[in-house]
Protein backbone atom coordinates (compact mmCIF):
# COMPACT_ATOMS: atom_id res chain seq x y z
CA UNK A 1 0.00 0.00 0.00
CA UNK A 2 2.11 2.76 -1.12
CA UNK A 3 0.97 6.30 -1.31
CA UNK A 4 2.03 9.10 -4.04
CA UNK A 5 4.58 11.59 -3.33
CA UNK A 6 5.23 14.57 -4.61
CA UNK A 7 8.88 16.07 -5.81
CA UNK A 8 10.04 19.25 -6.69
CA UNK A 9 13.24 20.28 -7.63
CA UNK A 10 13.99 23.70 -6.41
CA UNK A 11 16.60 26.26 -6.90
CA UNK A 12 18.33 27.56 -3.96
CA UNK A 13 16.55 31.18 -4.70
CA UNK A 14 15.15 33.69 -2.28
CA UNK A 15 11.28 33.06 -3.06
CA UNK A 16 11.17 29.80 -4.95
CA UNK A 17 9.43 28.15 -2.17
CA UNK A 18 7.24 29.92 -1.87
CA UNK A 19 6.19 30.40 -5.88
CA UNK A 20 6.08 26.81 -5.22
CA UNK A 21 3.64 26.77 -2.61
CA UNK A 22 1.85 29.36 -4.37
CA UNK A 23 1.32 27.53 -7.46
CA UNK A 24 -0.66 24.55 -5.88
CA UNK A 25 -2.34 26.87 -3.16
CA UNK A 26 -3.99 28.75 -6.24
CA UNK A 27 -5.68 25.15 -6.99
CA UNK A 28 -6.94 24.39 -3.44
CA UNK A 29 -3.99 21.63 -3.51
CA UNK A 30 -3.83 20.89 0.20
CA UNK A 31 -0.30 19.67 1.64
CA UNK A 32 -0.62 16.90 4.49
CA UNK A 33 2.89 16.42 4.91
CA UNK A 34 6.06 18.23 3.67
CA UNK A 35 10.16 18.28 3.89
CA UNK A 36 12.98 19.77 2.25
CA UNK A 37 16.29 17.62 1.74
CA UNK A 38 18.71 21.16 0.41
CA UNK A 39 22.24 21.00 -0.71
CA UNK A 40 24.49 24.50 -0.32
CA UNK A 41 22.96 25.63 -3.72
CA UNK A 42 19.38 23.49 -4.57
CA UNK A 43 16.76 21.46 -2.50
CA UNK A 44 14.24 19.20 -3.21
CA UNK A 45 10.63 20.32 -1.85
CA UNK A 46 8.81 16.92 -0.74
CA UNK A 47 5.26 16.67 -0.02
CA UNK A 48 2.42 14.75 0.86
CA UNK A 49 -0.70 16.32 -0.79
CA UNK A 50 -4.69 15.62 -1.07
CA UNK A 51 -4.12 16.17 -4.87
CA UNK A 52 -0.98 15.13 -6.18
CA UNK A 53 -1.58 14.98 -9.81
CA UNK A 54 -3.38 18.56 -9.77
CA UNK A 55 -0.12 20.01 -7.86
CA UNK A 56 1.93 18.38 -10.48
CA UNK A 57 0.10 19.86 -13.42
CA UNK A 58 0.09 23.41 -11.50
CA UNK A 59 3.70 22.80 -10.81
CA UNK A 60 4.93 22.33 -13.98
CA UNK A 61 2.85 24.91 -15.71
CA UNK A 62 4.49 27.53 -13.29
CA UNK A 63 7.92 25.96 -14.63
CA UNK A 64 8.75 23.88 -12.35
CA UNK A 65 10.67 20.55 -12.65
CA UNK A 66 8.72 17.79 -10.54
CA UNK A 67 8.34 14.15 -9.87
CA UNK A 68 5.78 11.76 -8.49
CA UNK A 69 7.39 9.02 -6.54
CA UNK A 70 5.72 6.33 -4.44
CA UNK A 71 6.51 6.56 -0.35
CA UNK A 72 4.36 4.62 2.46
CA UNK A 73 2.65 6.15 5.30
CA UNK A 74 2.63 4.65 8.32
CA UNK A 75 0.50 4.96 11.74
CA UNK A 76 2.70 5.33 14.55
CA UNK A 77 2.09 5.50 18.35
CA UNK A 78 2.20 8.37 19.83
CA UNK A 79 4.96 7.40 22.72
CA UNK A 80 8.31 6.88 23.25
CA UNK A 81 9.57 4.56 20.95
CA UNK A 82 6.59 4.53 18.72
CA UNK A 83 8.56 5.09 15.89
CA UNK A 84 11.81 2.95 16.56
CA UNK A 85 9.60 0.02 16.89
CA UNK A 86 8.78 0.10 13.39
CA UNK A 87 12.57 1.18 12.59
CA UNK A 88 13.57 -2.50 14.19
CA UNK A 89 11.53 -4.15 12.15
CA UNK A 90 13.18 -2.65 8.92
CA UNK A 91 16.69 -2.75 9.88
CA UNK A 92 15.82 -6.76 10.87
CA UNK A 93 14.69 -7.10 7.43
CA UNK A 94 17.59 -5.63 6.29
CA UNK A 95 15.73 -2.36 4.82
CA UNK A 96 17.66 0.75 4.39
CA UNK A 97 15.68 3.87 5.11
CA UNK A 98 16.73 6.94 2.71
CA UNK A 99 14.42 9.30 3.84
CA UNK A 100 11.29 9.23 6.36
CA UNK A 101 9.17 12.96 7.53
CA UNK A 102 5.93 13.67 9.91
CA UNK A 103 2.44 14.26 9.03
CA UNK A 104 1.17 17.55 10.90
CA UNK A 105 -1.93 16.35 11.70
CA UNK A 106 -2.57 12.78 13.54
CA UNK A 107 -5.00 9.96 13.02
CA UNK A 108 -6.73 9.06 16.09
CA UNK A 109 -4.13 8.35 18.78
CA UNK A 110 -1.30 7.68 15.87
CA UNK A 111 1.28 9.88 14.15
CA UNK A 112 1.86 9.51 10.82
CA UNK A 113 5.35 8.32 9.31
CA UNK A 114 6.65 8.84 5.86
CA UNK A 115 9.13 6.88 4.53
CA UNK A 116 10.73 6.13 1.89
CA UNK A 117 13.39 3.14 1.49
CA UNK A 118 15.19 0.76 -0.40
CA UNK A 119 13.16 -1.54 -1.11
CA UNK A 120 9.21 -0.56 -1.01
CA UNK A 121 7.66 -3.49 -1.66
CA UNK A 122 9.47 -5.93 0.81
CA UNK A 123 8.66 -2.90 3.45
CA UNK A 124 5.15 -3.05 2.74
CA UNK A 125 4.75 -6.73 3.13
CA UNK A 126 6.89 -6.70 6.25
CA UNK A 127 4.82 -3.88 7.82
CA UNK A 128 1.37 -5.50 7.26
CA UNK A 129 3.11 -8.83 8.87
CA UNK A 130 4.07 -6.83 11.64
CA UNK A 131 0.14 -5.41 11.99
CA UNK A 132 1.60 -1.67 11.57
CA UNK A 133 -1.44 0.34 10.07
CA UNK A 134 -0.57 1.89 6.61
CA UNK A 135 -2.55 4.51 4.88
CA UNK A 136 -3.66 4.28 1.32
CA UNK A 137 -4.13 7.55 -0.72
CA UNK A 138 -8.16 7.72 0.22
CA UNK A 139 -6.91 7.51 3.58
CA UNK A 140 -4.74 10.68 3.10
CA UNK A 141 -7.72 12.33 0.69
CA UNK A 142 -10.09 11.98 3.38
CA UNK A 143 -7.93 12.95 6.40
CA UNK B 1 26.56 10.37 -54.66
CA UNK B 2 26.53 13.06 -57.50
CA UNK B 3 29.14 16.18 -56.33
CA UNK B 4 27.99 18.94 -57.74
CA UNK B 5 29.70 22.54 -57.80
CA UNK B 6 28.56 26.02 -58.66
CA UNK B 7 32.31 27.35 -60.03
CA UNK B 8 34.05 23.94 -60.60
CA UNK B 9 36.61 25.59 -62.74
CA UNK B 10 37.54 27.80 -58.73
CA UNK B 11 36.41 25.51 -56.48
CA UNK B 12 38.38 22.20 -58.10
CA UNK B 13 41.66 24.67 -59.00
CA UNK B 14 44.68 22.70 -58.36
CA UNK B 15 46.61 24.14 -54.87
CA UNK B 16 49.13 25.69 -57.22
CA UNK B 17 47.03 27.68 -59.11
CA UNK B 18 44.48 28.68 -56.98
CA UNK B 19 47.93 29.99 -55.60
CA UNK B 20 49.22 31.84 -58.47
CA UNK B 21 45.28 33.39 -58.68
CA UNK B 22 45.58 34.80 -54.64
CA UNK B 23 48.85 36.28 -55.22
CA UNK B 24 47.81 37.86 -58.76
CA UNK B 25 44.98 39.14 -56.84
CA UNK B 26 46.88 40.26 -53.59
CA UNK B 27 49.36 42.06 -55.56
CA UNK B 28 46.18 44.07 -56.81
CA UNK B 29 44.68 45.06 -53.90
CA UNK B 30 48.00 46.18 -52.10
CA UNK B 31 48.47 48.23 -54.81
CA UNK B 32 45.23 50.03 -54.80
CA UNK B 33 45.03 50.79 -51.02
CA UNK B 34 48.75 52.62 -51.37
CA UNK B 35 47.45 54.48 -53.77
CA UNK B 36 43.94 55.20 -53.25
CA UNK B 37 44.09 55.00 -49.45
CA UNK B 38 45.79 57.57 -47.40
CA UNK B 39 45.11 55.17 -43.69
CA UNK B 40 46.96 52.38 -45.41
CA UNK B 41 50.24 54.43 -46.91
CA UNK B 42 50.44 55.78 -43.76
CA UNK B 43 50.25 52.68 -42.15
CA UNK B 44 52.57 50.70 -44.82
CA UNK B 45 55.27 53.94 -44.69
CA UNK B 46 55.43 53.45 -40.75
CA UNK B 47 56.17 49.80 -40.89
CA UNK B 48 58.56 50.31 -43.60
CA UNK B 49 56.80 48.58 -46.44
CA UNK B 50 55.99 49.29 -50.16
CA UNK B 51 53.76 47.48 -52.37
CA UNK B 52 56.93 46.47 -54.22
CA UNK B 53 58.33 44.26 -51.57
CA UNK B 54 54.90 41.49 -52.07
CA UNK B 55 57.25 39.23 -53.97
CA UNK B 56 55.47 36.18 -53.17
CA UNK B 57 52.53 35.04 -50.82
CA UNK B 58 54.25 34.82 -47.94
CA UNK B 59 55.36 38.27 -47.83
CA UNK B 60 52.01 39.29 -47.30
CA UNK B 61 53.53 38.97 -43.56
CA UNK B 62 55.80 42.48 -43.78
CA UNK B 63 52.82 44.48 -44.29
CA UNK B 64 50.86 45.46 -40.62
CA UNK B 65 47.63 44.53 -39.45
CA UNK B 66 44.16 45.92 -39.84
CA UNK B 67 42.31 46.00 -36.61
CA UNK B 68 38.78 47.16 -35.65
CA UNK B 69 40.45 50.32 -34.39
CA UNK B 70 41.85 51.10 -37.95
CA UNK B 71 37.96 51.29 -38.98
CA UNK B 72 37.66 54.40 -36.96
CA UNK B 73 40.14 56.50 -38.25
CA UNK B 74 38.41 58.95 -40.95
CA UNK B 75 35.26 57.32 -39.88
CA UNK B 76 32.83 56.51 -41.44
CA UNK B 77 34.67 57.00 -45.23
CA UNK B 78 38.10 56.85 -44.49
CA UNK B 79 38.84 53.24 -45.63
CA UNK B 80 37.21 53.51 -48.81
CA UNK B 81 39.00 52.86 -52.10
CA UNK B 82 36.38 53.63 -54.95
CA UNK B 83 34.62 57.00 -54.56
CA UNK B 84 31.37 56.65 -53.13
CA UNK B 85 29.20 56.87 -56.40
CA UNK B 86 30.59 53.20 -56.68
CA UNK B 87 29.71 52.51 -53.11
CA UNK B 88 25.35 50.72 -53.15
CA UNK B 89 25.40 49.22 -49.59
CA UNK B 90 26.21 49.94 -45.95
CA UNK B 91 26.41 47.40 -43.53
CA UNK B 92 27.43 47.82 -39.82
CA UNK B 93 28.54 46.06 -36.95
CA UNK B 94 27.30 46.43 -33.68
CA UNK B 95 30.71 47.61 -31.40
CA UNK B 96 30.64 46.71 -28.05
CA UNK B 97 31.33 50.03 -27.03
CA UNK B 98 30.72 53.24 -29.29
CA UNK B 99 29.99 53.84 -32.38
CA UNK B 100 28.89 50.64 -34.65
CA UNK B 101 31.75 49.24 -37.35
CA UNK B 102 30.91 51.03 -41.06
CA UNK B 103 31.02 48.31 -44.18
CA UNK B 104 30.95 49.69 -47.35
CA UNK B 105 30.04 47.67 -50.85
CA UNK B 106 29.87 48.54 -54.68
CA UNK B 107 27.87 46.34 -56.69
CA UNK B 108 30.75 44.06 -57.59
CA UNK B 109 30.90 43.35 -54.41
CA UNK B 110 27.70 42.41 -53.05
CA UNK B 111 27.87 39.73 -56.88
CA UNK B 112 30.64 38.48 -55.44
CA UNK B 113 29.57 37.58 -51.68
CA UNK B 114 26.36 36.21 -53.21
CA UNK B 115 28.36 33.85 -55.64
CA UNK B 116 30.32 32.56 -52.15
CA UNK B 117 27.06 31.76 -50.84
CA UNK B 118 25.43 30.55 -54.26
CA UNK B 119 28.75 28.26 -53.67
CA UNK B 120 28.40 27.09 -50.12
CA UNK B 121 24.82 26.03 -50.39
CA UNK B 122 25.10 23.88 -53.51
CA UNK B 123 28.81 22.51 -51.36
CA UNK B 124 25.36 21.47 -48.61
CA UNK B 125 23.49 19.73 -51.25
CA UNK B 126 20.67 22.69 -52.00
CA UNK B 127 18.98 23.31 -55.28
CA UNK B 128 17.14 25.78 -56.50
CA UNK B 129 13.89 23.64 -55.61
CA UNK B 130 15.26 24.68 -52.06
CA UNK B 131 13.12 26.33 -49.44
CA UNK B 132 15.05 28.98 -47.24
CA UNK B 133 13.46 30.35 -44.30
CA UNK B 134 16.14 33.27 -43.61
CA UNK B 135 15.61 33.94 -39.48
CA UNK B 136 18.63 36.07 -39.24
CA UNK B 137 18.40 39.78 -38.48
CA UNK B 138 17.64 41.99 -41.74
CA UNK B 139 18.90 45.50 -41.64
CA UNK B 140 21.66 47.03 -40.92
CA UNK B 141 23.44 43.19 -39.58
CA UNK B 142 24.86 41.40 -42.70
CA UNK B 143 23.97 37.86 -41.45
CA UNK B 144 20.23 38.08 -43.37
CA UNK B 145 20.59 40.10 -46.33
CA UNK B 146 23.90 38.69 -47.81
CA UNK B 147 22.60 35.43 -47.51
CA UNK B 148 19.08 36.69 -49.05
CA UNK B 149 21.23 37.39 -52.15
CA UNK B 150 23.22 34.11 -52.57
CA UNK B 151 20.28 32.04 -52.01
CA UNK B 152 18.09 33.79 -55.17
CA UNK B 153 21.51 33.71 -56.95
CA UNK B 154 21.17 30.21 -56.86
CA UNK B 155 17.33 30.65 -57.71
CA UNK B 156 16.60 28.88 -54.14
CA UNK B 157 12.87 30.49 -52.83
CA UNK B 158 13.47 32.82 -49.77
CA UNK B 159 11.14 33.68 -47.06
CA UNK B 160 12.67 36.59 -45.40
CA UNK B 161 11.44 35.71 -42.09
CA UNK B 162 13.61 37.55 -40.04
CA UNK B 163 14.70 36.53 -36.59
CA UNK B 164 12.15 35.64 -33.33
CA UNK B 165 8.12 34.93 -33.12
CA UNK B 166 8.86 31.42 -32.74
CA UNK B 167 5.06 31.03 -33.31
CA UNK B 168 5.11 32.32 -36.66
CA UNK B 169 8.91 30.85 -37.29
CA UNK B 170 6.96 27.36 -37.07
CA UNK B 171 3.89 27.92 -38.92
CA UNK B 172 5.71 29.11 -42.08
CA UNK B 173 8.08 26.17 -41.84
CA UNK B 174 4.40 24.43 -42.13
CA UNK B 175 2.70 26.55 -44.45
CA UNK B 176 5.21 26.82 -46.76
CA UNK B 177 7.38 23.49 -46.69
CA UNK B 178 10.22 25.36 -45.68
CA UNK B 179 13.22 22.73 -46.54
CA UNK B 180 16.35 24.85 -45.19
CA UNK B 181 16.64 26.99 -42.52
CA UNK B 182 19.12 29.95 -41.52
CA UNK B 183 19.63 30.89 -38.22
CA UNK B 184 22.13 30.89 -35.10
CA UNK B 185 22.53 28.29 -33.18
CA UNK B 186 21.31 29.22 -29.58
CA UNK B 187 17.71 30.32 -31.54
CA UNK B 188 18.08 26.51 -33.44
CA UNK B 189 18.23 25.02 -30.09
CA UNK B 190 15.24 27.29 -28.46
CA UNK B 191 13.08 26.44 -31.76
CA UNK B 192 13.65 22.92 -31.63
CA UNK B 193 12.58 22.90 -28.29
CA UNK B 194 9.42 24.58 -28.96
CA UNK B 195 8.78 22.45 -31.77
CA UNK B 196 9.27 19.36 -29.31
CA UNK B 197 7.05 20.98 -27.03
CA UNK B 198 4.13 21.62 -29.30
CA UNK B 199 3.91 17.84 -30.06
CA UNK B 200 4.83 18.96 -33.41
CA UNK B 201 6.91 15.81 -35.64
CA UNK B 202 10.19 17.18 -37.58
CA UNK B 203 10.11 14.97 -40.63
CA UNK B 204 6.24 15.02 -40.85
CA UNK B 205 5.10 18.25 -39.91
CA UNK B 206 7.74 19.86 -41.13
CA UNK B 207 10.03 19.02 -43.98
CA UNK B 208 13.59 20.35 -42.80
CA UNK B 209 16.25 19.34 -44.90
CA UNK B 210 19.80 21.26 -43.52
CA UNK B 211 20.38 24.04 -40.98
CA UNK B 212 22.97 27.02 -41.29
CA UNK B 213 23.82 27.82 -38.31
CA UNK B 214 26.39 30.53 -37.77
CA UNK B 215 27.05 34.17 -36.48
CA UNK B 216 28.01 32.76 -33.02
CA UNK B 217 30.85 29.49 -32.11
CA UNK B 218 28.78 26.54 -31.26
CA UNK B 219 30.17 22.87 -30.45
CA UNK B 220 30.11 19.82 -31.77
CA UNK B 221 27.53 18.57 -29.31
CA UNK B 222 25.37 21.56 -29.90
CA UNK B 223 24.97 20.42 -34.05
CA UNK B 224 24.50 16.80 -33.03
CA UNK B 225 21.74 17.79 -30.52
CA UNK B 226 20.09 20.19 -33.22
CA UNK B 227 20.26 17.66 -36.20
CA UNK B 228 18.52 14.71 -33.99
CA UNK B 229 16.14 17.28 -32.45
CA UNK B 230 15.39 18.73 -36.04
CA UNK B 231 16.23 15.75 -38.08
CA UNK B 232 18.30 17.72 -39.96
CA UNK B 233 21.88 18.23 -41.12
CA UNK B 234 23.38 20.90 -39.75
CA UNK B 235 25.94 23.07 -41.81
CA UNK B 236 28.31 25.45 -40.14
CA UNK B 237 28.87 28.41 -41.11
CA UNK B 238 31.31 31.99 -40.87
CA UNK B 239 30.85 35.35 -41.16
CA UNK B 240 31.89 38.56 -40.25
CA UNK B 241 30.54 41.46 -41.27
CA UNK B 242 33.87 42.76 -41.98
CA UNK B 243 34.35 40.12 -44.44
CA UNK B 244 31.02 40.81 -46.14
CA UNK B 245 28.92 39.04 -43.59
CA UNK B 246 28.47 35.08 -44.14
CA UNK B 247 29.92 32.88 -46.52
CA UNK B 248 33.31 33.56 -45.79
CA UNK B 249 33.53 29.57 -44.12
CA UNK B 250 31.36 27.10 -45.03
CA UNK B 251 30.80 23.53 -44.03
CA UNK B 252 30.74 20.77 -46.83
CA UNK B 253 28.96 17.43 -46.27
CA UNK B 254 32.31 16.14 -44.57
CA UNK B 255 31.47 18.31 -41.83
CA UNK B 256 35.05 18.41 -40.97
CA UNK B 257 35.78 22.09 -40.65
CA UNK B 258 35.13 24.74 -42.97
CA UNK B 259 36.57 25.87 -46.40
CA UNK B 260 37.06 29.41 -46.97
CA UNK B 261 37.30 30.44 -50.48
CA UNK B 262 40.76 31.39 -51.06
CA UNK B 263 40.02 33.16 -54.16
CA UNK B 264 38.35 35.63 -52.56
CA UNK B 265 40.50 35.67 -49.00
CA UNK B 266 44.06 35.30 -47.87
CA UNK B 267 44.10 33.05 -44.83
CA UNK B 268 46.00 33.06 -42.08
CA UNK B 269 46.85 32.07 -38.26
CA UNK B 270 48.13 34.10 -36.26
CA UNK B 271 49.56 34.33 -32.29
CA UNK B 272 46.94 36.54 -30.90
CA UNK B 273 49.30 38.18 -28.31
CA UNK B 274 52.61 38.28 -30.83
CA UNK B 275 50.80 38.28 -34.43
CA UNK B 276 53.33 35.36 -35.49
CA UNK B 277 52.18 32.87 -37.77
CA UNK B 278 50.89 29.63 -36.74
CA UNK B 279 51.26 26.16 -38.32
CA UNK B 280 48.51 24.26 -39.44
CA UNK B 281 46.85 22.78 -36.29
CA UNK B 282 48.04 25.58 -33.50
CA UNK B 283 44.80 27.55 -32.18
CA UNK B 284 45.28 31.26 -32.84
CA UNK B 285 43.53 33.97 -34.49
CA UNK B 286 41.98 33.93 -38.01
CA UNK B 287 43.33 37.00 -39.88
CA UNK B 288 41.98 37.77 -43.54
CA UNK B 289 43.00 39.39 -46.16
CA UNK B 290 40.17 40.08 -48.71
CA UNK B 291 41.41 39.55 -52.55
CA UNK B 292 38.72 40.95 -54.71
CA UNK B 293 36.37 43.08 -52.77
CA UNK B 294 36.84 46.76 -54.63
CA UNK B 295 35.22 49.17 -52.00
CA UNK B 296 36.46 48.90 -48.56
CA UNK B 297 39.56 46.08 -48.67
CA UNK B 298 40.74 45.13 -45.83
CA UNK B 299 44.72 44.05 -45.21
CA UNK B 300 45.51 41.38 -42.75
CA UNK B 301 42.42 42.29 -40.56
CA UNK B 302 42.12 40.49 -37.31
CA UNK B 303 39.19 38.70 -36.71
CA UNK B 304 39.56 38.38 -33.43
CA UNK B 305 38.23 34.59 -33.69
CA UNK B 306 39.88 31.58 -32.77
CA UNK B 307 40.41 28.61 -34.90
CA UNK B 308 43.08 26.86 -36.44
CA UNK B 309 43.88 25.84 -40.16
CA UNK B 310 43.14 22.12 -41.30
CA UNK B 311 45.62 21.56 -44.36
CA UNK B 312 44.94 18.34 -46.65
CA UNK B 313 42.80 17.32 -49.55
CA UNK B 314 38.84 17.21 -48.73
CA UNK B 315 36.81 14.25 -49.93
CA UNK B 316 34.32 16.76 -51.67
CA UNK B 317 37.16 17.83 -54.00
CA UNK B 318 37.10 21.30 -53.56
CA UNK B 319 40.78 22.38 -53.27
CA UNK B 320 39.74 25.54 -50.93
CA UNK B 321 41.70 25.52 -47.23
CA UNK B 322 39.63 24.60 -44.15
CA UNK B 323 39.86 26.15 -40.76
CA UNK B 324 38.39 24.48 -37.60
CA UNK B 325 35.03 25.64 -36.28
CA UNK B 326 34.93 29.25 -34.09
CA UNK B 327 36.62 27.67 -31.07
CA UNK B 328 35.54 31.12 -29.46
CA UNK B 329 36.80 34.90 -29.82
CA UNK B 330 40.30 36.30 -28.96
CA UNK B 331 38.31 38.53 -26.39
CA UNK B 332 35.92 36.09 -25.02
CA UNK B 333 39.26 33.58 -23.51
CA UNK B 334 39.27 34.07 -20.03
CA UNK B 335 41.85 33.46 -17.73
CA UNK B 336 41.41 31.68 -14.56
CA UNK B 337 44.23 30.86 -12.49
CA UNK B 338 46.59 30.81 -14.92
CA UNK B 339 44.17 28.77 -17.43
CA UNK B 340 43.34 30.10 -20.74
CA UNK B 341 39.85 28.70 -21.10
CA UNK B 342 37.36 29.34 -23.91
CA UNK B 343 33.47 29.23 -23.21
CA UNK B 344 33.51 26.53 -26.09
CA UNK B 345 35.37 24.14 -24.16
CA UNK B 346 32.75 24.02 -21.25
CA UNK B 347 30.11 23.87 -23.53
CA UNK B 348 31.54 20.97 -24.99
CA UNK B 349 32.05 19.17 -22.05
CA UNK B 350 28.28 20.05 -20.94
CA UNK B 351 26.66 19.00 -23.86
CA UNK B 352 28.10 15.22 -23.81
CA UNK B 353 26.85 14.61 -20.20
CA UNK B 354 23.30 13.30 -19.89
CA UNK B 355 20.83 15.08 -17.22
CA UNK B 356 22.42 18.41 -18.47
CA UNK B 357 19.70 20.98 -20.12
CA UNK B 358 21.22 23.10 -23.01
CA UNK B 359 21.77 26.51 -21.05
CA UNK B 360 24.67 27.21 -18.95
CA UNK B 361 26.50 29.93 -17.52
CA UNK B 362 29.80 30.54 -16.80
CA UNK B 363 30.25 33.57 -13.76
CA UNK B 364 33.49 34.70 -12.62
CA UNK B 365 34.33 36.36 -9.64
CA UNK B 366 35.76 36.77 -5.98
CA UNK B 367 39.58 35.82 -6.55
CA UNK B 368 39.46 33.92 -9.66
CA UNK B 369 36.79 31.33 -8.88
CA UNK B 370 34.79 30.14 -11.47
CA UNK B 371 31.07 28.81 -11.11
CA UNK B 372 29.22 27.23 -13.28
CA UNK B 373 25.42 27.04 -13.75
CA UNK B 374 24.10 24.70 -15.20
CA UNK B 375 20.41 23.55 -16.32
CA UNK B 376 19.34 20.24 -15.10
CA UNK B 377 17.03 17.99 -17.41
CA UNK B 378 13.31 18.24 -16.25
CA UNK B 379 13.47 14.14 -17.27
CA UNK B 380 16.91 13.80 -15.54
CA UNK B 381 15.09 14.76 -11.80
CA UNK B 382 13.53 11.90 -10.41
CA UNK B 383 13.06 13.26 -7.02
CA UNK B 384 16.68 11.70 -5.29
CA UNK B 385 18.40 13.83 -4.21
CA UNK B 386 21.81 11.48 -4.64
CA UNK B 387 21.21 11.13 -8.43
CA UNK B 388 21.57 15.09 -8.65
CA UNK B 389 24.52 15.25 -6.06
CA UNK B 390 26.58 12.73 -8.38
CA UNK B 391 25.43 14.74 -11.86
CA UNK B 392 27.45 17.91 -9.88
CA UNK B 393 30.08 15.49 -9.15
CA UNK B 394 30.32 14.13 -12.86
CA UNK B 395 29.91 17.69 -14.24
CA UNK B 396 32.42 19.27 -11.91
CA UNK B 397 35.29 16.50 -12.46
CA UNK B 398 35.01 15.98 -16.48
CA UNK B 399 35.38 20.07 -16.31
CA UNK B 400 38.08 19.69 -14.26
CA UNK B 401 39.83 17.33 -16.51
CA UNK B 402 38.40 19.67 -19.87
CA UNK B 403 39.97 22.66 -18.42
CA UNK B 404 42.82 21.94 -15.50
CA UNK B 405 40.85 24.09 -13.31
CA UNK B 406 38.31 22.98 -11.06
CA UNK B 407 35.27 24.99 -11.46
CA UNK B 408 32.22 24.99 -8.81
CA UNK B 409 29.45 23.60 -10.33
CA UNK B 410 26.00 24.67 -9.93
CA UNK B 411 22.98 22.92 -10.96
CA UNK B 412 19.70 25.43 -11.75
CA UNK B 413 16.36 24.96 -12.49
CA UNK B 414 15.88 24.95 -16.33
CA UNK B 415 14.60 27.70 -18.03
CA UNK B 416 15.94 30.38 -15.10
CA UNK B 417 19.12 30.65 -17.32
CA UNK B 418 18.64 33.34 -20.21
CA UNK B 419 18.41 32.48 -23.54
CA UNK B 420 19.00 34.44 -26.06
CA UNK B 421 17.85 34.93 -29.67
CA UNK B 422 20.72 36.61 -30.52
CA UNK B 423 24.32 35.95 -29.53
CA UNK B 424 23.81 34.17 -26.19
CA UNK B 425 25.84 35.80 -23.43
CA UNK B 426 27.57 32.79 -21.47
CA UNK B 427 30.48 34.62 -19.48
CA UNK B 428 30.18 37.17 -16.46
CA UNK B 429 33.11 38.53 -15.22
CA UNK B 430 32.47 40.01 -11.52
CA UNK B 431 36.46 39.56 -10.79
CA UNK B 432 37.37 43.19 -9.14
CA UNK B 433 41.37 42.94 -10.01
Amino acid sequence: MKIKQISVFLENKKGRLYEALTAIAKEGVNIRALTIADTSDFGILRMIVNNPELAKKALEEAGFTTKITSVIAVGVKDQPGGLAEVLKILYEGDINVEYLYAFVEKSGEEAIVVLRTDNLDKTVNLLQQAGVKLFSSTDIESL
Amino acid sequence: MVKRYFRPEIELLSRDALKELQFKRLKKIINKVYNLVPHYREKFKRAGVKPSNLKSLEDIRLFPFTTREDLFVDYPFGLLAEPLEKVVRLHTSSGTTGKPKALFFSKEDIKAQAELIARSLVMSGATASDILQNSMTYGLFTGALVMHYGAELLGMLVIPAGPGNTERQIELMQTFGTTCIHMTPSYALYVATIIQERGIRPGIDIKLKRAYLGAEPYSEETRRKIETMLKVEVYNCYGLSEMGGPGVGFECPAKDGLHIWEDAFLVEVVNPNTGEPLNPGEVGELVLTTLNRTAMPLIRYRTKDLTTLLEGPCHCGRTHIKIARILGRADDMFIVRGVNIFPQQIEGVLMSIKGVAQNYQIILEGYDEMTIKVEIDREFFDGRIERILKLREEITERLRQALQVRPKVELVEPGTLPISEGKAKRVIDKRVL
